[in-house]
C-alpha cells in the first residue's frame, strides 16, 4: 500500500508535466488544487518514513515513528480523497483520466509500475533486504523492524515479510476503498460492495488470521479457499490442521465446504461476484487501490482469447498440482483419516461426475457456441484422470514436489503478485483476476453454465459511447453486447457493476433470474426488425 | 452489385452491417471525417479525458476487411444520378448500382454577425472537438448559444477543464420546448449548481472580434450586455447536411425527402438517418428526427429494401434518453412540453435529490400514454409494452416495479407514486413488488 499511496501522491504533484498524448492534445486544467496538494505531500512524508527504514535508516523509537507514518500516511490520503470528492456533486468522477500521467501509462505509470514491481520481487524472493531476520535469533532491521511493535501489539511475535505486507496490503484496501466510496456515494451498490470488501480484507483476510496464529493455532482465511489458496491441499498445511485441535479440522472442513459447496451455490444464485468484487483481498485491492488503473485492460478480441487460454491453462495446472499433491499426501500418511486409495476413488468420482455433467449439458454449450471452457473442462478430467492413474501404476514423471514448486513460484507468487499488482499501472488493476486466477476460471464457468446471473441491456437505449467497455475492468467489450440489445453473459464478468453505473444512458443492469438461465445470451430484440418478424411487403 | 454508403455514422454503418447480413452485394462506406466509425454521442468525453478516441469506436479496425465492407476515406464533391456515379473532392470517382445516403446534420447557424470568426463553432464533428479543443488552451471564457442537448454536453466539456461558461438560452427556461416545466426546472436548478452562468430568455445579437478575426466577446441582445469570451460555441439546434446535393435532380425539404421505404424521389438512391425527411411522418413523429436510434432503425429498414425485401419504416414508439450534467433522463412514448387537454400527469419527485417520475395517460380513458424519467432508470421494453397495450394506468401502477431498472439495491420509489395516485384519486391501488427479472420476463412474454 505504500506504494499505491505514492502513486496518488506523486500524481498530485506532478500534474502539470502531462507527457501523455492520446487523441486530443492534453489541457492544463487545475485538477489538483492546494489542499490536495498538502494532502499529497503529507502522506509522501509518511511514505519516506518507510522508505528511510528500508533504506537503512533505523529510528531510536520505532513504535512511535510507525504510528507517526501510518498516520501521515492514512491522513495524507484520506484528506486527499475528501478534496478530491467530497465538495463535488454526486456523479460520475472520470474528468481527465485519460490526460493523467500517472493513470495513462506516462512516465509515472511507468515509474510506478516498476516500482511495485520491484517491491514484489523483494517480498517474495529477496525478503532478507526488506530486512526480514535470517534466523530465529536474529532480530528484523530496515522496513520489517519498523513493523515490529504493531505485530507484537496483535500476536506478541515480531514482524516477518507478510505481516509487513499484510498489514500495507490492509490499509490500502481501507483507505482507498475510503476513496472509492466516496467516488460513488451516489451508488448504493458501490457501497454495499465496497463495504464488504473492506470488512472481509480487515476481518478475515488480517485480524482473524493474526489472532489465530496468537491463539497458536494455524494460521487461516476464512474468506481464502482453493484453487486460489493453492497450498491448502500442501502436505505441511494439512498437517498443520490435522495434527493439531478440532479447530484445524473444523478448518478443512471449511474449507472443502467453501468449494464444493458454499461457491457453487453462491454463484448459481449470484454469479461470481459475491466472491470477486465482494469478498477477495486480490478483487478488494483493484476495486480500492486499482480502480484509477480499471480502464487500462485491453478490450481486443485478441486479448479476449489469450485470456481464455490462459486464464484455463492456468485451471488445469492447478488442478494437476493439487491431485499429484493430495495424492502424496495420502501416500506419506496412509494411516490418517483418509487412505491414499479412498482418496483416489473419491478424486475419480468427482472428475468423472464432472465429465459426465459436462456432457450431459454438452447440448446447451454446443448451442452457445462456446466449446473451448467444455474442451478445458474435458482435459482438466481427463489429464486428472490419467495424473492419477500413472501416479497408481508409479510411473508419474513429475515428482509432486517439484509439480508444487514449480506452481508456486510462477503462478502464486510471480504471477498473482508480481505482475499481477506490479502492472495495475500498465495492464490494468485485474490482471491476474483475468489471465491467471484458477478461482476466477472455475466461478467463470460456473458462471457462464450454472447461474443466474447476467447483465441486462436496456433494450434499445444504448448509444454505443463506449463508457461501459472503457471502465470494464476485465476488459469485456461491454458495448458489443449492448448495442445490439443482448445481454452480457461472461465468464470473466466480477459484476462490479461500474459499467452500469458509467453508462450515461442507463443501458446496463446487474440481475439474477433462474427462468431463463440457458437461454440468457439470446437476442432480446434486435436493433428495430428481427428477422423472422420481417414481413415480405411487395 | 455495388452498394455505396456516403456516411460513416451509425445509420451508414448500420445499413452496411445489414446489406452484409442479408446478402453477398459489394459494400462501399465513404466518409471525409475519419477513417473508422465512432460513436458521435461520446464527443464529449473525448475532451473530458474519459475516453481515447480509439475507445469510442464500436467496431476494431479488422472488423470491416472481415466483412467485407471498404472504406473510403474522401470527400464526395457531385453526384451523378443519371451516371450512377460518384465525384471526390480528389478529382477521383466511384461508380455504384445503388447509393445511400447517410451524410447526417451540421450545426446551424442562423446569420449572427461574426459567427464565422475563429474561436466560433459548434460541436458535431471531430474537426469540431479539435477546435474547442485548441481553443480551450489558457481560456478565460466560454460563451454557448442554444440550450439544446449539444448545448449542455458543451457546457459540461468546458466546465471539466474548468473554464468559466455563460450558456445563452432562448427559452425562458432550459430545453421546455420538449421537457414539461417541473423537469425543466429541476435542470435550470442543476445547471446553476455546477457554476455555470445559464442566462434564460435572452438571444445572442451579435460576436465581436479583435483585430485579428478572433471572437473576443458576445453582445446580448435584449441586454445590450457584452460578455467577453474567447470562445463561442453555436449549439442552436442541426440540420441536414445536403448543401453538396442541392440543384442534383433529387427532391428535397428541410432534409433529403424519401417515402416509407426510405427511397428518393430516384430510383436506387436511399437517404437514411439524420438527414432524411420522411415524406409522411407516421402521426405523432415528425420529418426529420436527428437522433442515434433514429438513425439506426432506418439503417436496418433500408438494408432490406436495397436487398429487395421491401419493409417500411417504422419507428415503434419514441424513445430517447440524455444526460444533463449529472441528471440522466429517459423518455417513453408521448410526454408533451405543453400537453393538450387529454393529457394528464401524474408527477412525484424527489423531496432533496434531482429524481422524477412522469406518467402521462389520457383521461378519457385512463390509458397509459408516455413516461419522463430524470435520474431514475426505467425498462425500455416495459413501458413500450405498456403504452403499446394501451394499458390503463392502475393497471400500470400495481406493476410499476417491473419498469424499475435501478441497479440493486437503489430505493424503491414505485410505492411513492402508488400512494400519491391513490391520495389524489381516493382509490386504494396495491403495489405488487415485482422488480425481479423473472417476473419482467414472464410479463415481456405474455401476449395480449
Ligand atoms: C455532441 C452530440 C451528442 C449527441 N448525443 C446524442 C444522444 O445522446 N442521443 C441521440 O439519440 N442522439 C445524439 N446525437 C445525435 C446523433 O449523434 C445523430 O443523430 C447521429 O449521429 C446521426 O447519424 P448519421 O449516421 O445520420 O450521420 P452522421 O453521424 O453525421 O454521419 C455522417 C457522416 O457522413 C460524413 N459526410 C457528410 N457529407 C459527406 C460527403 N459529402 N463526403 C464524405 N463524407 C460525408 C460526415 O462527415 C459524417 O462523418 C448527438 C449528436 C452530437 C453532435
Ligand atoms: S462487465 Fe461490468 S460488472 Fe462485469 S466486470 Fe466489467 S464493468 Fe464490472
Ligand atoms: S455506456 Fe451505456 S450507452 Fe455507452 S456503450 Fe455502454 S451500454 Fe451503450
Amino acid at each position: 500500500m505504500g506504494f499505491r499511496s505514492k502513486i496518488l501522491i506523486s500524481k498530485s504533484i506532478n500534474m502539470n508535466n502531462y507527457d501523455k498524448s492520446m487523441s486530443l492534445s492534453n489541457p492544463h486544467p487545475p485538477f489538483v488544487d492546494s489542499q490536495q496538494k498538502l494532502a499529497a505531500t503529507l502522506g509522501s512524508i509518511g511514505l519516506l518514513m518507510m522508505v528511510l527504514a528500508f533504506a537503512g535508516y533505523s529510528y531510536s523509537n520505532v513504535g512511535w515513528m510507525l504510528t507517526l507514518s501510518c498516520l501521515m500516511l492514512s491522513t495524507g490520503i484520506i484528506w486527499y480523497a475528501l478534496r478530491a470528492y467530497y465538495h463535488k456533486i454526486p456523479g460520475i468522477k472520470n474528468d481527465g483520466v485519460w490526460f493523467s500521467s500517472i493513470a495513462a501509462r506516462g512516465v509515472l505509470g511507468w515509474i510506478s509500475g516498476i516500482v511495485i514491481t520491484g517491491f514484489y520481487i523483494l517480498l517474495y524472493w529477496y525478503p532478507n533486504m526488506l530486512g526480514q531476520s535470517s534466523g530465529a535469533d536474529a532480530a528484523n532491521t530496515g522496513l520489517i523492524a519498523l513493523f515490529d511493535p504493531l505485530s507484537f501489539l496483535i500476536k506478541g511475535q515480531a514482524a516477518s515479510q507478510w505481516f509487513v505486507y499484510g498489514t500495507l496490503y490492509t490499509m490500502a484496501i481501507l483507505l482507498f476503498g475510503f476513496k472509492f466510496i466516496l467516488k460513488y456515494r451516489h451508488n448504493k451498490y458501490q457501497i454495499v460492495r465496497t463495504i464488504s470488501v473492506m470488512f472481509f480484507q480487515l476481518g478475515f483476510a488480517f485480524l482473524l488470521p493474526e489472532f489465530f496464529q496468537a491463539m497458536n493455532e494455524p494460521y487461516y482465511n476464512f474468506a481464502n479457499m482453493w484453487p486460489l489458496n493453492y497450498y491448502f491441499f500442501d502436505d505441511y498445511n494439512m498437517n498443520t490442521y490435522t495434527g493439531g485441535t478440532n479447530f484445524g479440522l473444523i478448518m478443512i472442513l471449511w474449507g472443502l465446504a467453501m468449494v464444493f459447496i458454499i461457491s457453487p451455490i453462491l454463484t448459481y444464485l449470484y454469479g461470481k461476484r459475491w466472491y470477486c468484487s465482494w469478498v477477495c483481498g486480490c478483487g478488494g485491492l483493484a476495486e480500492t487501490a486499482g480502480d484509477s488503473f480499471r480502464h487500462l485492460s485491453d478490450k481486443s478480441t485478441k486479448a479476449w482469447k489469450i485470456e481464455r487460454w490462459m486464464i484455463h491453462g492456468v485451471l488445469l495446472f492447478s488442478f494437476l498440482m493439487t491431485a499429484a499433491v493430495l495424492s502424496t499426501y495420502f501416500n506419506n500418511n496412509s494411516g490418517q483419516w483418509v487412505s491414499k486409495n479412498l482418496f483416489l476413488v473419491i478424486m475419480i468420482a468427482v472428475i468423472s461426475f464432472i465429465i459426465g455433467f459436462v456432457l450431459w449439458r454438452k447440448h446447451d454449450i454446443a448451442k452457445s457456441g462456446k466449446n473451448i471452457p467444455m474442451f478445458i473442462i474435458g482435459s482438466v478430467g481427463i489429464v486428472g484422470l490419467l495424473v492419477l492413474f500413472s501416479h497408481v501404476m508409479g510411473y508419474f514423471v513429475l515428482s509432486a514436489g517439484s509439480l508444487r514448486s514449480v506452481y508456486g513460484f510462477l503462478i502464486g507468487s510471480a504471477f498473482s503478485g508480481v505482475v499481477g499488482v506490479g502492472f495495475y499501472p500498465l495492464m490494468g488493476s485485474r490482471v491476474w483476476c483475468r489471465f491467471g486466477c484458477p478461482m476466477a476460471a472455475i466461478l467463470g464457468l460456473q458462471q457462464k453454465f450454472f447461474s443466474r446471473f447476467r447483465i441486462t441491456t436496456n433494450g434499445g437505449q444504448c448509444i454505443s459511447c463506449g463508457n461501459c467497455s472503457t471502465y470494464c475492468e476485465m476488459g469485456i467489450d461491454v458495448r458489443a453486447y449492448a448495442q445490439k440489445g443482448q445481454n452480457i453473459v461472461r465468464a470473466s464478468c466480477v459484476g462490479c457493476g461500474v459499467c452500469s453505473a458509467v453508462c450515461p444512458r442507463g443501458v446496463l443492469k446487474l440481475e439474477n433470474g433462474s427462468s431463463d438461465i440457458h437461454t440468457k445470451t439470446d437476442l432480446m430484440r434486435t436493433i428495430h426488425i428481427s428477422e423472422d418478424e420481417v414481413k415480405i411487403l411487395s | 452489385m455495388h452498394i455505396v454508403i456516403i456516411g460513416n455514422g451509425i445509420s451508414g454503418v448500420t445499413a452496411a452491417r445489414w446489406v452484409r447480413k442479408l446478402s453477398e452485394h459489394k459494400i462501399t462506406i465513404i466518409s471525409s471525417e475519419t477513417e473508422y466509425f465512432y460513436s458521435r454521442t461520446a464527443l464529449m468525453y473525448i475532451y473530458m479525458g474519459h475516453m481515447r478516441q480509439q475507445d469510442t469506436q464500436p467496431y476494431e479496425p479488422w472488423f470491416w476487411a472481415k466483412n467485407r465492407i471498404e472504406l473510403l476515406h474522401k470527400h464526395v464533391d457531385s453526384v451523378a444520378f443519371e451516371a450512377k456515379e460518384l465525384s471526390f473532392s480528389d478529382g477521383s470517382s466511384l461508380a455504384f448500382d445503388k447509393l445511400i445516403i447517410a451524410t447526417g446534420s451540421k450545426s446551424n447557424k442562423f446569420g449572427w454577425p461574426g459567427q464565422d470568426l475563429n474561436g466560433v463553432g459548434g460541436l458535431y464533428h471531430i474537426q469540431d472537438l479539435e477546435r474547442m479543443n485548441k481553443y480551450s488552451h489558457g481560456l478565460q471564457k466560454a460563451v454557448i448559444v442554444g440550450g439544446g442537448l449539444i448545448g449542455i454536453e458543451m457546457a459540461e466539456m468546458f466546465n471539466s477543464r474548468k473554464i468559466p461558461v455563460t450558456m445563452l438560452v432562448r427559452e425562458e427556461s432550459y430545453w421546455n420546448n420538449v421537457l414539461p416545466t417541473e423537469e425543466s426546472a429541476m435542470i435550470n436548478k442543476h445547471i446553476k449548481k455546477h457554476h455555470i452562468d445559464l442566462r434564460l430568455g435572452v438571444n445572442l445579437q451579435e460576436i465581436t472580434s479583435d483585430d485579428n478575426g478572433n471572437a473576443n466577446g458576445i453582445i446580448i441582445k435584449e441586454t445590450g450586455e457584452k460578455i467577453d469570451c474567447g470562445f463561442v460555441g453555436l449549439t442552436a439546434g442541426v440540420s441536414p447536411n445536403i448543401q453538396f446535393l442541392k440543384d442534383s435532380g433529387l427532391e428535397t425539404g428541410r432534409g433529403i425527402l424519401v417515402d416509407k421505404f426510405l427511397e428518393t424521389n430516384i430510383k436506387d438512391v436511399y437517404a437514411i438517418g439524420d438527414c432524411a425527411e420522411q415524406r409522411s411522418p407516421m402521426s405523432g413523429r415528425r420529418g426529420v428526427e436527428a437522433i442515434w436510434y433514429t438513425g439506426r432503425m432506418m439503417g436496418e429498414t433500408v438494408a432490406y429494401n436495397v436487398c429487395d425485401k421491401a419493409v417500411s419504416y417504422d419507428p415503434g414508439i419514441w424513445f430517447n434518453s440524455a444526460k444533463f450534467l449529472d441528471i440522466e433522463y429517459q423518455v417513453y412514448g408521448n410526454i408533451q412540453a405543453k400537453p393538450p387537454e387529454n393529457h394528464g400527469a401524474l408527477y412525484w419527485q424527489h423531496q432533496t435529490e434531482n429524481k422524477s417520475i412522469r406518467i402521462v395517460y389520457d383521461v378519457e380513458n385512463m390509458e397509459v400514454l408516455g413516461f419522463n424519467l430524470m435520474g431514475i432508470r426505467y425498462r425500455h421494453e416495459v413501458c413500450e409494452k405498456w403504452i403499446k397495450e394501451r394499458t390503463p394506468i392502475e393497471s400500470v401502477l400495481k406493476n410499476l416495479s417491473l419498469a424499475n431498472f435501478d441497479p440493486e439495491f437503489y430505493e424503491d420509489y414505485e410505492t411513492e407514486l402508488v400512494f400519491l395516485y391513490n391520495s389524489i384519486h381516493g382509490a386504494n391501488l396495491k403495489l405488487e413488488k415485482k422488480r425481479k427479472w423473472d417476473f419482467v420476463r414472464k410479463f415481456l412474454s405474455q401476449k395480449v
